[in-house]
């Protein structure tokens, strides 16, 4: 900016301004800027024509009333001909309160975005650049829509001053980020690419930033900006702290650049050309190398400098999560960042480990470090690095050192924060089920958990508690003993005796045994915590003593008793008084054994995902999601666009959409595809195997049927959608992720060609890949598809044959019962033919077997044969090498329910092959 | 009870601090939500005084805690308790207080107080113990704390400050001797008034208040009578003489009144006779409200025309509703401008008149005006067109003035004086009544 020249001064502007200060109160502020105002209208009104100077001088004074919070609303005119004067410091004040006070008025926007116009047009850089920061900082959809053509021309204009460069592609930042659909960059993409080659740093920094946002919508047209910010990059990291002069900070070549470098090459996958890697590699360990060099200066400065570039480096590595040397070398970095005396470093430190725990490759290299991370747990001073610390716990833990993580969060929650308890709670009890080796130290640690902050337990752990205890039989006396001896703790939380209810009412007779547990004891140990507890828990240990009767029938008078007094028979609150009642007229009316099948044993409970799991995620609101979650979250647009194009057919897109895929999948709602052998069957067929139930080798369901469920556990569905024509065939995979967490590093391996499938797989989202199939020549292996990935952080691996067999490349071939007859005699040789003689598993129901044959491929021949009870098909079987015919007959004999198969073809393993599927179907 | 007091000075400096009970202290945590120990001072200031938008609750709830303020100019007596008070009581001790300290050093500025202190925090310990009030009459409370100094007192001295403190008749001491018995008597009322444009009243009220001052020698018994409706009728009703007759026509329905601690109103309750033995010095003896009947001693007819844009006609019409043979002074009238007023001219045939840009407002001024008389202004405003919408809300014309009557219509009828024990009557005694009637919110809708 020009330096003020004397006769720019504005006195009366410094005089107002000291008045104002030297006001004793508001009421003294209100009145000088009453008298102002009305010196300033008066001065403004028509009939005079004010100078330029003075012109500015007002709007100047204005501009201060109104940043002082006082309303405004005149002198936009007078602003606007600031606008078009010759003078920077008037053409500066107008722009000025132009973009501060100017919203979107009609009349007025029209005058200005002409102003405007003129300064873009305009030879002069000074003009060009206020003009350019007056449209981004208004930056509303006006603004855009009159200049968002212009900018990119003047960004990518050969004439243009470097000094203009930068505001515009600033300018269009700001545009691109207020109106993204009036920004079209599709002509200008390559040339703005090619700003990072630029001789100036400071058009690179601000061109960059541009690139980065924009990248994040369209990777694929910036794709080229990778190979020319590597090569940036390593210029700068490479070149002597002197050689960038103006752009070193405090001996640190080009920081901001840098920083921003590394994030953009975040928007991307790790290179594929190996020049680019190696390269990119270089600089990496170049950074690192760099920080283990010793300060080249004391200043604070100078280490927030290099560490912004370390910390972003670091980012990087983890993001491409690829190149194990880097992994383990910023880890060992971080570590020593652990122990740095600067909290906002340790803070970080802590915040990068917990991405680096999750890899793979460096999961090992982050657990040296865990005694330092409790003892920052232990000793730190700052609760956010703390709570850093507890996330970086959580994260490293895995059965190795389960027990004793588990053991020093339980410690220091003793003396947490309360803002952390709950999540602390939450943690210690997923660590504790997760890594828990023998399940007496699972119970041992959650009582423990409930003794030391029962206030923060929810609902979710205590239920998991129970759950787990009566899944297992053999933990389930070492937790009545247990609960019981919790029980005598004088003081005890409530969910304790929640927990101890119930437990000791399910299996309160594996301690009767010992007199100091007597049924009597236990009772009388729970009932005295009855009067303490509310209204749940009550209600919960009334249902615990009715169970007593039912174990210990001496206890029954006891009992009785109890539920007959005033205090609960008579409770104001209806749910206690129901069971009171209830209780008590099923334990005096029933008799033994109808109670005993009532208030039989829990049975198991069915697995699935810890409920605790999701509490904990739905806890960590914004403030506190781990880096994790961040980049869930950011994958998660990427993904939505990739599906949209994926989804190619309207079927398969609202398969991909709908909560859950098994239901769609079975039922088919647009409509399936089914080949040309098996004509609208495909329904039929899917209802037939639905009986049949899922049995563990999906695999033989799927030679009649193209469509349904290959695979179910708890935390994966893999569906299938197939469709065949001649030798050609093409599947649709559909993993479906049951679980509420994410899959990360999904990957399949198939010994067929396939797609590649989306690595990641988010909680309750599908995912759908598709496999190419062409059959060369006949075959009797299916194919084999792996399938890895990881849940939480354990890796999962799960082998499965791909339902792709011969008979799924028959063509139907329609034929005489002459002629049928002749090409059976001409297959006559006894290698062509195969027979097989079963019993029947299933019910012989002729539509049933019909349908089952339709889906098997051939044409189902009618009047062929002379007995009509038998089933008898043809059809040609489509390979690139040749075709083979064959023939099939089936002869049920409903009395003996027995079937003998025969099948004849022009190929003995194919014969084979046919008859060995078959067999298995009926 | 109140858990402290503390007065800041308009930049929210604290210039007093008393606490009186710990509860207050240091056991805030700021409303900003930090966690950060705050203590109740700075909690007040943050969030009244220095507050984004002006604090209009005179009681404010920060953290559990209420603070009780009044303003005084710039400063603020903020009273701090922790506790379910009685806020009417917090207030009439916050007024008291103010009284007492305008009785010991005049107008209540940060300067004075600043010169003040030792004698603010005196005052303090003797008005407040341990949160409740004791007594706060400025006449008991000027015999044993002064601005002189330490007097040394004799025996007998400071065991009639005892027997008075403690005694039955605390505000007034035993022994007090005039060579001249003298009582003046004044009556102060505001008149408020809301009138339309065409001369409807909206709303209308005078409160008023008896001020006395009392020069009086050893424990005089007095009487104040006045023209109360009650009483009149009471008496009228007895057909005693034709005078009451008279005077019952202008009688006066007092709405509510409260009385000084020396009234008896038990007597007041069974005869609504006034009796009591005054203070010594300045008094308020009564406060009361009346609604019917009012004199409005001005009427203010508007006039405003618009023309075109940037044009605005204004003219004003004030009439005086009195007696000829009375003055009326100090008379203000403030019209409003609008808020885009470029520039005013003025013509007016009495007073003088000016356009005050600072505080948006023409403000014409006469000293004197006789009663039944009228006077004119007119002025031709002009206005800067502005982009804004935002229709001018034409804020009601208000008026100041002072008028030598009661414009309520109240009369004091006697003030009796007895003094059994000392040789002067009721006639010895030099008795001044004066009235002053002011103006309140005296607005007229334009």
């Amino acid at each position: 900016m020009p330096a003020v020249s004397k006769g720019d001064g504005m006195r009366g502007l410094a005089v107002f301004i000291s008045d104002i200060r030297n006001c004793k109160s508001k009421e003294a502020e209100i009145k000088r800027i009453n008298k102002e105002l009305a010196n300033i209208r008066s001065k403004f009104k028509g009939d005079k024509a004010l100078d330029g100077y003075s012109k500015k001088k007002y709007v100047c004074k204005l501009l201060f009333i109104f940043l002082l919070g006082h309303d405004i609303d005149f002198g936009h005119m007078e602003a606007v001909n600031l606008l078009s004067s010759n003078k920077y410091t008037e053409k500066q004040i107008g722009y000025l309160f132009i973009s501060v006070l100017v919203n979107s008025n009609s009349e007025l926007i029209r005058l200005i975005n002409n102003a405007i116009k003129n300064d873009l047009s305009s030879r002069n850089p000074t003009f060009m650049c206020l003009a350019l920061h007056c449209i981004a900082n208004v930056g509303s959809r006006e603004m855009a829509e009159a200049f968002a053509g212009e900018i990119p021309r003047i960004l990518v204009a050969g004439d243009t001053m470097d000094s203009v460069k930068q505001s515009a592609a600033l300018c269009l930042l700001r545009l691109y980020k207020t109106s993204p659909d009036l920004v079209l960059m599709g002509e200008w993409t390559s040339r703005v690419v090619h700003l990072l080659n630029d001789q100036h740093m400071g058009v690179v920094t601000a061109a960059i930033s541009l690139i980065t946002c924009l990248s994040q919508k369209n990777p694929d047209e910036f794709k080229t900006c990778v190979s020319l910010a590597v090569s940036r990059l390593s210029r700068i990291v490479s070149s002597a702290s002197t050689d960038l002069q103006d752009y070193t900070y405090y001996f640190v070549p080009a920081p901001w650049l840098s920083c921003k470098l590394l994030r953009l090459l975040q928007c991307y996958p790790p290179p594929e050309d190996g020049a680019v890697k190696g390269r990119l590699v270089e600089c990496l360990e170049t950074i690192l190398n760099k920080a283990q060099e010793p300060p080249k200066s004391k200043k604070v400065q100078h280490s927030n400098a290099k560490n912004a570039i370390l910390f972003e480096a670091i980012s990087l590595i983890i993001h491409y999560d690829s190149e194990p040397n880097l992994l383990v070398r910023a880890c060992n970095q971080l570590g020593q960042f652990l122990q740095h005396r600067e909290t906002n470093l340790r803070y970080l430190a802590l915040e990068s480990m917990c991405t680096l725990a999750s890899s793979e490759f460096s999961h090992e290299a982050v657990k040296t470090h865990i005694e330092t991370v409790i003892n920052a747990l232990k000793t730190e001073r700052d609760v956010s690095v703390r709570q850093r610390a507890a996330d970086l716990l959580y994260a490293m833990c895995d059965r190795s050192n389960a027990k004793q993580i588990v053991a020093e969060m339980l410690s220091y929650l003793e003396t947490a924060d309360y803002s952390i308890r709950e999540e602390m709670v939450l943690k210690v009890a997923i660590l504790a089920e997760k890594y828990a080796v023998d399940y007496s130290w699972y119970v041992d640690t959650i009582l423990n958990l409930i003794r030391i902050a029962g206030d923060y337990v929810s609902e979710e752990v205590w239920y998991r508690v129970i759950q787990i205890v009566i899944n297992r039989d053999d933990v389930q006396g070492y937790a009545a003993k247990t609960v019981f001896e919790a029980l005598q703790a004088p003081a005890c939380h409530e969910n304790m005796v929640k927990v101890g209810g119930y437990i000791l009412g399910e299996f309160g007779n594996l301690i009767a045994g010992d007199p100091r547990s007597s049924p009597l004891v236990q009772f009388n140990l729970l009932h005295s915590k009855f009067h303490l507890c509310s209204v749940p828990t009550r209600a919960l240990l009334l249902s615990a003593y009715i169970k007593f009767i039912n174990l210990f029938p001496e206890t029954k008078s006891t009992i009785q008793e109890v539920l007959r007094s005033d205090s609960q028979i008579r409770n104001s609150d209806v749910e206690l008084q129901q069971r009171a009642v209830e209780y008590l007229k099923l334990s005096s009316i029933a008799s033994t054994d109808v109670l005993a099948t009532v208030l039989e044993e829990m049975p198991p409970f069915p697995e699935r995902e810890s409920s605790i799991l999701a509490k904990l995620k739905k806890k960590k609101g914004p403030g506190a999601v781990s880096v994790n979650e961040l980049e869930e979250g950011k994958r998660e647009g990427g993904e939505l666009n990739g599906g949209g194009e994926r989804g190619g057919d309207s079927s398969t897109s609202a398969v991909g959409s709908t909560p859950s895929p098994s239901a769609d999948l079975l039922g088919l709602r647009a409509g399936p595809p089914v080949t040309a052998a098996a004509p609208s069957a495909g329904s039929l067929l899917v209802d037939v195997f639905s009986e049949a139930g899922v049995n563990d080798d999906g695999f033989l369901r799927f030679v009649c049927k193209n469509n349904g469920v290959l695979f179910e556990n708890q935390l994966l569905q893999i569906g299938i959608k197939s469709e065949y024509r001649q030798n050609l065939g093409r599947m649709y995979l559909f993993y479906g992720n049951k679980t509420s967490v994410q899959f990360v590093t999904f990957t399949t391996t198939l010994n067929v060609q396939a797609k590649p499938v989306e690595p990641l797989i988010e909680g309750g989202a599908q995912v759908q890949q598709v496999i190419n199939i062409e059959c060369l020549t006949d075959f009797s292996d299916a194919p084999l598809l792996n399938i890895k990935f990881r849940y939480g952080g354990a890796l999962q691996n799960l082998t499965l044959k791909l339902p792709v067999t011969i008979n799924k490349f028959f063509q139907p071939t329609e034929m005489a019962s002459h002629d049928f007859f002749q090409r059976w005699k001409q297959l006559s040789l006894p290698q062509q033919e195969a027979q097989k003689i079963f019993k029947a598993n299933h019910a012989m129901d002729t539509e049933v077997l019909k349908a089952k044959l339709l889906g098997l491929g051939m044409a189902l021949l009618e009047n062929v044969d002379p007995n009509p009870e038998n089933f008898v098909c043809a059809g040609v079987i489509q390979t690139k090498a040749q075709q083979v015919g064959s023939l099939l007959r089936l002869e049920p004999n409903a009395q003996a329910q027995m079937y003998r198969l025969t099948v004849r073809s022009s190929k003995d393993t194919v014969s084979k092959r046919l008859c060995e599927l078959l067999a298995e179907q009926f | 009870m109140i858990g402290g007091l503390f007065i800041y000075n308009h930049k929210g400096e604290v210039l007093i601090s008393r606490v009186y009970r710990d509860d207050i202290g240091w056991a805030l945590i700021s409303s900003t939500g930090g966690r950060s120990r705050r203590n109740a001072v700075d909690a007040f200031r943050v969030n009244v005084i220095h507050a984004r938008q002006q604090v209009r609750s005179p009681v404010t709830n920060i953290a559990r805690t209420s603070f009780f303020h009044v303003k005084r100019s710039n400063i603020w007596l903020a009273a701090v308790t922790k506790q379910n008070v009685n806020a009417a009581m917090v207030f009439e001790f916050l007024y008291k207080m103010c009284d007492v300290m305008t009785a010991y050093f005049g107008k209540i500025s940060e300067e004075n107080i600043k010169n003040n202190f030792v004698l603010i925090y005196e005052l303090l310990d003797e008005i407040l113990d341990f949160g409740y009030p004791q007594n706060s009459e400025t006449g008991a409370l000027k015999t044993f704390i002064t601005q002189q100094g330490i007097k040394s007192q004799t025996k007998e001295e400071q065991s009639q400050i005892t027997s008075q403190v403690t005694g039955q008749i605390g505000w007034r001491r035993e022994g007090i001797k005039y060579r001249r018995n003298e009582l003046f008597l004044d009556v102060l009322e505001s008149v408020n008034l809301l009138m339309s444009p065409q001369g409807q009243v909206l709303s209308a009220h005078v409160s008023g208040r008896v001020v006395m001052k009392s020069y009086l020698s050893g424990m005089p018994e007095c009487k104040f009578g006045m023209n109360d409706k009650i009483v009149i009728d009471k008496q009228g009703k007895g057909g005693t003489t034709d005078d009451s007759g008279k005077s019952g026509k202008q009688s006066i329905a007092i709405d509510d009144c409260t009385f000084h601690q020396c009234v008896r109103l038990s007597k007041f309750d069974s005869e609504r006779s006034i009796s009591f033995i005054p203070p010594d010095g300045e008094y308020e003896l009564m406060r009361y409200r009346t609604t019917k009947d009012i004199i409005l001693p001005f009427r203010v007819i508007p006039l405003v025309r618009e023309v075109g844009r940037t044009k605005l006609e204004v003219k004003v019409v004030i009439k005086s509703n009195f007696k000829p043979s009375l003055l009326a002074q100090k008379i203000e009238v403030r019209i409003p401008t609008p808020l885009n007023t470029s520039g005013v001219q003025v013509i007016c045939m009495k007073g003088k008149a000016k356009y005050k840009a600072s505080e948006n407002a023409i403000v014409w001024k006469i000293k004197r005006m006789a009663g039944m008389k009228e006077s004119q202004i007119s002025a031709e405003i002009e206005l800067l067109p502005t982009n804004d919408k935002k229709k001018w809300a034409r804020p009601p014309i208000s008026m100041n003035f002072e008028v030598p009557f009661a414009p309520s219509g109240l009369k004091v009828r006697y003030l009796k004086v007895f003094e059994p024990k000392l040789n002067y009557s009721d006639h010895d005694v030099i008795k001044w009544v004066r009235y002053i009637g002011r103006s309140g919110i005296y607005e007229t809708r334009c």
